[in-house]
Formats: structure tokens, C-alpha cells, sequence
């Protein structure tokens, strides 16, 4: 029989050694291997797609994940590559980012910004989301940027067309497609001009958040720079229903000209109040009464119906484009959806791209090498011209389009036709313009 | 002066419609003690009555037009309604522009077998239990609901436009213009409110519902079954906010969360008005529309800002500081 010399004190101490010896290694390679947040180490990559689930944005949320689903297929070769043979940069393959295979988890947005924070922080912290990318709200997508600011992921921005959120709210890890309140406006300016004239008098109604401010600003000195005057300005709550109390005050305030500066369920009902209330058909100063929607959507032109006919707005893309990039895209959104994609669906599938070509071209997932490829990258073949990622701001510069709420739709889907291509040189403006100053762009954040 | 009768105008006309809503809270809360959270969506529900009747006007079938082609380059296929090709085109498209009318008809005997399964197979559960569990159980049911009719029919709002003969605007005096549909739509709500005070009022069973609000006990002692008469309120009371709903479809385009819209403001009406008191329900309906919309001018905004938002709430407060059982509620009910 043989003896041992254990003791109760003598396994304590063998075991605190033996146990900070298994965990010496966790402790420092938990975050000094990985260079940046979700570095991928298997043969796949995560992407995360954080669109308007539930509540009133749910059926453009919907057509962002049918548009993000139909990118993670053509980039992992499946399908008919859609705009990736007329995208201009030629280092997407098909075989995934970086040989890795892509993969994607969702989130509900719920178009709130408690919401889409939290499901962004699941999705990076515990689904290893490297980049983050949707939203169809301004206040959503402001949000969700800083919080991929400070995890250390990129942010691809789907539809916000809020200044801000290239202006005061910029962010390094964020970047933006969409257009915004001001190339709205500068887009639409010139063609308001020609059909009304420059002597007309404008009464605005203006959704009271972020999106809704920047917008009128814009819409206001766009239209006051070419000769028209801003009667009136007030603000509707975004919870507003009924328009009525306050169109009725258009009715007698001299204005010839409304313009609303609403989105989604705003716009319809605001929209649908005004033409029931005869604005359409009325006659002021001498001049037909005319409405202004400055963004217009397929989506809520749908829900508007026939009171959208004739109505001017702008809006980023359209399926009815006859371009090789567009052509491409509808070709193969139609074919597997069965109708054609929206301007949100467009987008988000650009910035998917967008992203992928970025990590591509860097060689590395890690936010900052993402953020020197897409600073000043000039591109073509995704439906809008030739485009610019701005390197101050992170904001897309491209070609705008005006539309007209269609007379004689030929389908549920023809609904809006363009009746001018802004050429992006006259939507460009400088970093430092006025109405995107306050805040700074900062540095990218690799995190981990 | 125009602006301030179009402003009256408007706050009749939301009126309405809180008024019909919270003449059904008010109803069921009167017979059966129960706070109806559900209530706006029979509201919502009513509006999609009518989007359900649109569309089945609208069935179609298709044909090929070799002329056209759709956004893929594929033959454009041309669609006929079903009802044009039985009863020729004017006929079949005058009985499709007539839609929401006919949805009026067809959503009283809907709303009426869903008030009763409501009724029958979940609330009637929660007689006995506390106000906050009939409150959780039917707010509960709310969000079940609008998120099935979401699962249908999407969450973009659906156009379900008003008779072409009934849609343009009305001139009332010199300089007053006002959308006909509107007009139509406080008239209805008139007639609507009218015939269920007279209901009450002048029918035997009238008689009996309102005895049984007053003293429950004693009208079962009689041998009359008052619950089966209750609930055959609460399905008037459904039949009631979905007419409202129906009707209301061409004022604002339907969609799923419109009845959340509507509620709480209409439950502030009831407590308002005075929990219990159908008159209290009506006139604080009118009241509070009007003040809505008048906190809604130019004038309002610019000199309180945000007066338009909390004028509701701001009412609701001062009534229940200063006359806890609300414009016309009776003594010691919910004080």
C-alpha cells in the first residue's frame, strides 16, 4: 500500500495553479488573437441584416430581406450573379468574401430605436455578426451606426434619407447609399421651377422627427433660392392620423403650392386628406394648387392609389430604368420574387455588394481595412451612374431621380415614372455645407 | 370665421368615430363590467371588411395580351373582374365603386358572430377577474388581431376608396369647402348613434338591457336570461365599431394598427364621459374632437407647442381632478 502526501491545503493550491494555467491562455488570446470585433476563423462569414420586421414599415423591411437573401446567394455563386457582371469593380467571384461562404442572420427593427439597437447587439455579440446592414427609418439607422461605431463592425445604411445621418451623426464604420433630404431637394428644384414657375407660395407640413426637420430645411431653401416663398411650416406629430385640421388652414392661407414632407403611412394619409379636401382641382393666385412629396416610394405609392397621380417627388432608384446594372437586378429579383424590387430592396442589395467588393479589395474583414476601400471609391453598374463614396462623410453621390405619380398606370407596379435623371454633379454639395455641420466622422473602430 | 367652421367641421367628424367606438366601450362595459381593450381593433376589422369586399369584387381573370408586355418582357396578362364579365361593364363597375356601402352590409352580420365568439370564447372567462386582467386578456387579444390581419393583407395601408358620386368636396357657404365623404360620414355616425338610443330606448329588449345595467340581480330574479341579452350587446357593440371602421376607410387608408390608433383615445372619451353613461360617451366623443382639432390650427401649435398632442390627455386629467365620474357618469361608478 503506498502512500500519498494529500492534503486538503496542498489541493487547493495545485488547483488555483492548474486553473489559471488552463485559463492563461483564454484570458489573452480572447482579445488580443482576434484583431477585430468577429474576426471570421472558420470557412464562413456572418453577415447581419437588420430590417423593419413588424410595425409599419414591416412590407419595405420584407423587400430588404428578399434583396439581402437574393446578394448572399449571388455572392456565394448561386443564381444568376445578378448586378455583379455589370458591377464595375471585378473582384467578386462568387465563391463567397475572401473564399469564405456567407451566411446571414436577421433582426427585427420594429422601426423603433431601443429595438434595432438591441437586435444589432444580438446579432454582433452573440451570432458574430462582422457587418451590419438596413433599417427604413432615419432615427433607426442613426442609432444603429453609433452602435456599430462603438462595437467595431461596419454599419451599410438601407433606406435614411435624414441629413444627419451623413451630416451631424456621421460615423467612420458607417456608410450610406441612399440619398438624402438636401440632394432631394437639389434634384427636384429645378424641375418644380419649370412645371410651377418661380412666383409660387409654399405651405409645408413636416413630420416632426429628424428626417422630417432636415427635409423641409432642405425643400425650403431649395425652392426659396429659385423665387418661391415659405408661408408656413408646422409640424405633425409622427403619430398623426387624420390630416385634416391640418390641411384645412391651407385651404385660406394664400399658398398655392403644399408640400409634404412625410414618408409611409404619414404620406398616404396626409396625401389622401389634401385631395380629398379638393386641393387637386383648386385654383389659387391664378395658378392650379399643386402638392410636392418630395420622397416618393413604389411601396407608398401602392397605399396612396390614385391620389398619387400627378404628384411630383424624387426617389433613388427605379425598376423602370433601362440601364445594364437595373436590367440586371429586376431580372433576377423578378424572376425569383415574381414582381419588381423596390428602391429599399435596391439599395440594401447594392450596399451587400458594396461591402463584400470592399473586404475584396482590402483582403481583410477588419473594419478599418473595409473603410480605406470604400473611402473615394468610384464605381458603376449598380443602377444609378457613376458613383462616388464620398471619403469626409461616407455618403454616396450619384444620380437622383425625379418622379411624377403615373396617369395611366399599366400595372399594380407601374406606378411612378421618371421624368428627369439629376446628374450627380448637381446634388453634390460641399462636406462642410451648413446643413450637415456639427459632429465628426472620427475613426474607424476595428473594436475587439 | 371659415377656418374656425371647417375646424368644428373636422372635430365633428373625428368626433365621429370616437364617438362610435367608445359608444361600444361603453356599451359593453355597462352590460357585462368588462373594459374592452379589444375594441379598436372590431374597429380595425370593420375597415378591412371593407378591403375584403373590395377585393372580392375585384376577382378576376386572366388574359393574355399579346400587345403588352410586363416588367420581366413576358406577355401582359389583362385582368376582368368577374362581376364586370357577368353583369357587363357599367353595371359590374358601378356595383365595384359602390364597395364600401355594400361593406356596411356585409360587415354587420361578420362583426356580430365575431363579437359573440369574442364574447363566448374568451371573455366571459373573465367576468369575475379584476379590470387589470380584463385589461391584459383583451389588449392581449388587440395585438393578436391586428397581427393576423397583417399576416394577410400586409402592413402598408390599403386604399379603399369612397363611391365616386360621394367623393368630391361639397360647397357649404361662400369659401367653405368640405370632402362630401366626411359629410356623409357624421351623418352616418348620427344615424348609427341615434338608432342604438332608440334601440335601447324604445324595444322591449332595450328595456330589459337597460334594467339589467341598472340592477343585474334582480332582472335574472325575474326569470329573464340577462346574459344572453348581454351578449347579444356585445355583439351589436362589435357591429358598431365595425361600421365605424368600414365606413371610415375612405376618410384614412385601412391598415393593421389603425384600431390601436383609435383606442386609446377613445377609451379617454369613455372615462371622459363618464364610464357607464352612453351619453357621457357620445358628447365627450364630439368634445373631444372638436378641441383636437382646434388644438391642431396654426394658431394653437405656434402658441403652446405640442398642444396638439397632450390636449386629450390634458382634459382627461382636469375632468378627473375635478369630476372623478366624468361629464354624465353617475355616482360612485368607477369614482
Amino acid at each position: 500500500m503506498s502512500k500519498t502526501n494529500l492534503t486538503r491545503r496542498g489541493v487547493l493550491k495545485s488547483g488555483a495553479v492548474a486553473g489559471a494555467g488552463v485559463a492563461l491562455p483564454t484570458i489573452f488570446t480572447a482579445s488580443s488573437a482576434a484583431a477585430y470585433t468577429n474576426e471570421p476563423t472558420g470557412g464562413t462569414v456572418t453577415l447581419g441584416f437588420n430590417v423593419p420586421q413588424t410595425g409599419p414599415y414591416a412590407d419595405e423591411g420584407a423587400d430588404e430581406l428578399r434583396a439581402y437573401e437574393l446578394a448572399v446567394e449571388h455572392l456565394n455563386g448561386e443564381g444568376d450573379g445578378g448586378m455583379m457582371p455589370t458591377f464595375s469593380s471585378k473582384e467578386l467571384q462568387g465563391n463567397g468574401i475572401l473564399g469564405k461562404k456567407v451566411n446571414f442572420v436577421t433582426g427585427d427593427t420594429q422601426t423603433k430605436s431601443d429595438a434595432a439597437r438591441a437586435s444589432a447587439k444580438s446579432m454582433i455579440e452573440k451570432d458574430g455578426a462582422i457587418m451590419i446592414s438596413g433599417g427604413s427609418s432615419s432615427g433607426v439607422a442613426v442609432a444603429v451606426q453609433g452602435l456599430c461605431q462603438e462595437a467595431g463592425v461596419i454599419f451599410m445604411a438601407g433606406l435614411t434619407h435624414s441629413n444627419d445621418t451623413t451630416g451631424k451623426d456621421k460615423k467612420a464604420n458607417g456608410f450610406r447609399h441612399f440619398f438624402n433630404g438636401y440632394m432631394s431637394a437639389a434634384a427636384l428644384a429645378p424641375v418644380l421651377k419649370n412645371l410651377y414657375g418661380t412666383d409660387r407660395k409654399a405651405y409645408h407640413l413636416t413630420a416632426d422627427y429628424t428626417w422630417g426637420w432636415t427635409q423641409q430645411e432642405s425643400i425650403a431653401a431649395a425652392t426659396e433660392a429659385m423665387g418661391w416663398e415659405t408661408v408656413n411650416n408646422v409640424l405633425t406629430p409622427l403619430a398623426a392620423t387624420d390630416f385634416s385640421s391640418y390641411i384645412a388652414p391651407v385651404l385660406n392661407s394664400g399658398a398655392d403650392v403644399l408640400v409634404l414632407n412625410h414618408y409611409g403611412g404619414n404620406m398616404v394619409n396626409s396625401l389622401t386628406n389634401a385631395v380629398q379636401f379638393g386641393l387637386r382641382n383648386k385654383q389659387v393666385n391664378g395658378k392650379n394648387f399643386e402638392i410636392v412629396v418630395p420622397l416618393f416610394s413604389r411601396l407608398m405609392a401602392r397605399g396612396a392609389g390614385e391620389n398619387i397621380k400627378g404628384i411630383v417627388g424624387s426617389t433613388n432608384w427605379h425598376w423602370s430604368l433601362q440601364d445594364e446594372g437595373s436590367k440586371a437586378f429586376v431580372k433576377s429579383f423578378g424572376t425569383k420574387y415574381g414582381f419588381p424590387p423596390s428602391q429599399a430592396a435596391h439599395t440594401v442589395y447594392c450596399q451587400t455588394l458594396l461591402y463584400a467588393d470592399a473586404a475584396q479589395r482590402a483582403g481583410t474583414f477588419n473594419p478599418c481595412g473595409i473603410v480605406e476601400a470604400l473611402e473615394g471609391f468610384e464605381f458603376d453598374g449598380l443602377g444609378n451612374g457613376k458613383t462616388l463614396y464620398r471619403a469626409e462623410d461616407h455618403q454616396c453621390f450619384k444620380d437622383v431621380l425625379v418622379v411624377k405619380g403615373k396617369e395611366n398606370p399599366t400595372s399594380e407596379f407601374d406606378l411612378l415614372e421618371v421624368v428627369e435623371v439629376t446628374p450627380a454633379a448637381q446634388v453634390t454639395y460641399p462636406p462642410d455645407h451648413p446643413m450637415f455641420a456639427g459632429g465628426a466622422l472620427g475613426t474607424c473602430n476595428p473594436g475587439a | 370665421m371659415d377656418g374656425i367652421i371647417l375646424q368644428i367641421l373636422n372635430g365633428l367628424d373625428k368626433g365621429s368615430a370616437y364617438a362610435l367606438i367608445a359608444l361600444g366601450l361603453t356599451l359593453i362595459f355597462g352590460t357585462l363590467g368588462v373594459v374592452n381593450f379589444a375594441h379598436g381593433a372590431l374597429f380595425m376589422i370593420g375597415a378591412f371588411c371593407a378591403v375584403f369586399v373590395q377585393r372580392l369584387l375585384n376577382l378576376s381573370f386572366e388574359t393574355v395580351d399579346p400587345g403588352k408586355t410586363d416588367f420581366l418582357g413576358n406577355p401582359s396578362m389583362v385582368k376582368t373582374p368577374y362581376i364586370e364579365s357577368w353583369f357587363g361593364h357599367d353595371i359590374g363597375s358601378a356595383i365595384i365603386d359602390w364597395s364600401v356601402p355594400l361593406a356596411v352590409l356585409f360587415s354587420i352580420p361578420v362583426m356580430i358572430l365575431i363579437g359573440f365568439v369574442m364574447e363566448r370564447g374568451l371573455i366571459k372567462h373573465f367576468y369575475k377577474r379584476e379590470h387589470a386582467d380584463q385589461i391584459l386578456v383583451t389588449f392581449g387579444l388587440a395585438i393578436v388581431l391586428q397581427e393576423v390581419i397583417k399576416a394577410f393583407y400586409g402592413a402598408n395601408p390599403i386604399q379603399t376608396p369612397a363611391p365616386e358620386a360621394l367623393s368630391g368636396i361639397a360647397t357649404l357657404a361662400d369659401g367653405i369647402v368640405y370632402p362630401v365623404w366626411r359629410i356623409v360620414y357624421f351623418c352616418f355616425a348620427t344615424v348609427i348613434i341615434g338608432g342604438v338610443f332608440a334601440f335601447l330606448r324604445f324595444t322591449t329588449f332595450g328595456m330589459v338591457v337597460r334594467a339589467g345595467m341598472e340592477d343585474r340581480e334582480t332582472v335574472g330574479l325575474l326569470g329573464i336570461n340577462i346574459d344572453r341579452r348581454f351578449t347579444i350587446m356585445f355583439g351589436i357593440a362589435a357591429a358598431v365599431a365595425g361600421m365605424a371602421g368600414v365606413m371610415y376607410g375612405p376618410i384614412n387608408a385601412p391598415n393593421y394598427h389603425m384600431g390601436m390608433d383609435f383606442l386609446v383615445l377613445s377609451f379617454v372619451v369613455v372615462v371622459v364621459g363618464g364610464m357607464g353613461s352612453l351619453p357621457g360617451a357620445v358628447a365627450a366623443g364630439f368634445l373631444l374632437g372638436i378641441l383636437e382639432s382646434f388644438a391642431s390650427t396654426t394658431w394653437a401649435t405656434t402658441t403652446i407647442p405640442g398642444i396638439n398632442q397632450i390636449i386629450i390627455y390634458l382634459v382627461a386629467i382636469i375632468i378627473l381632478l375635478t369630476r372623478p365620474r366624468g361629464l354624465l357618469g353617475k355616482k360612485g361608478v368607477m369614482e
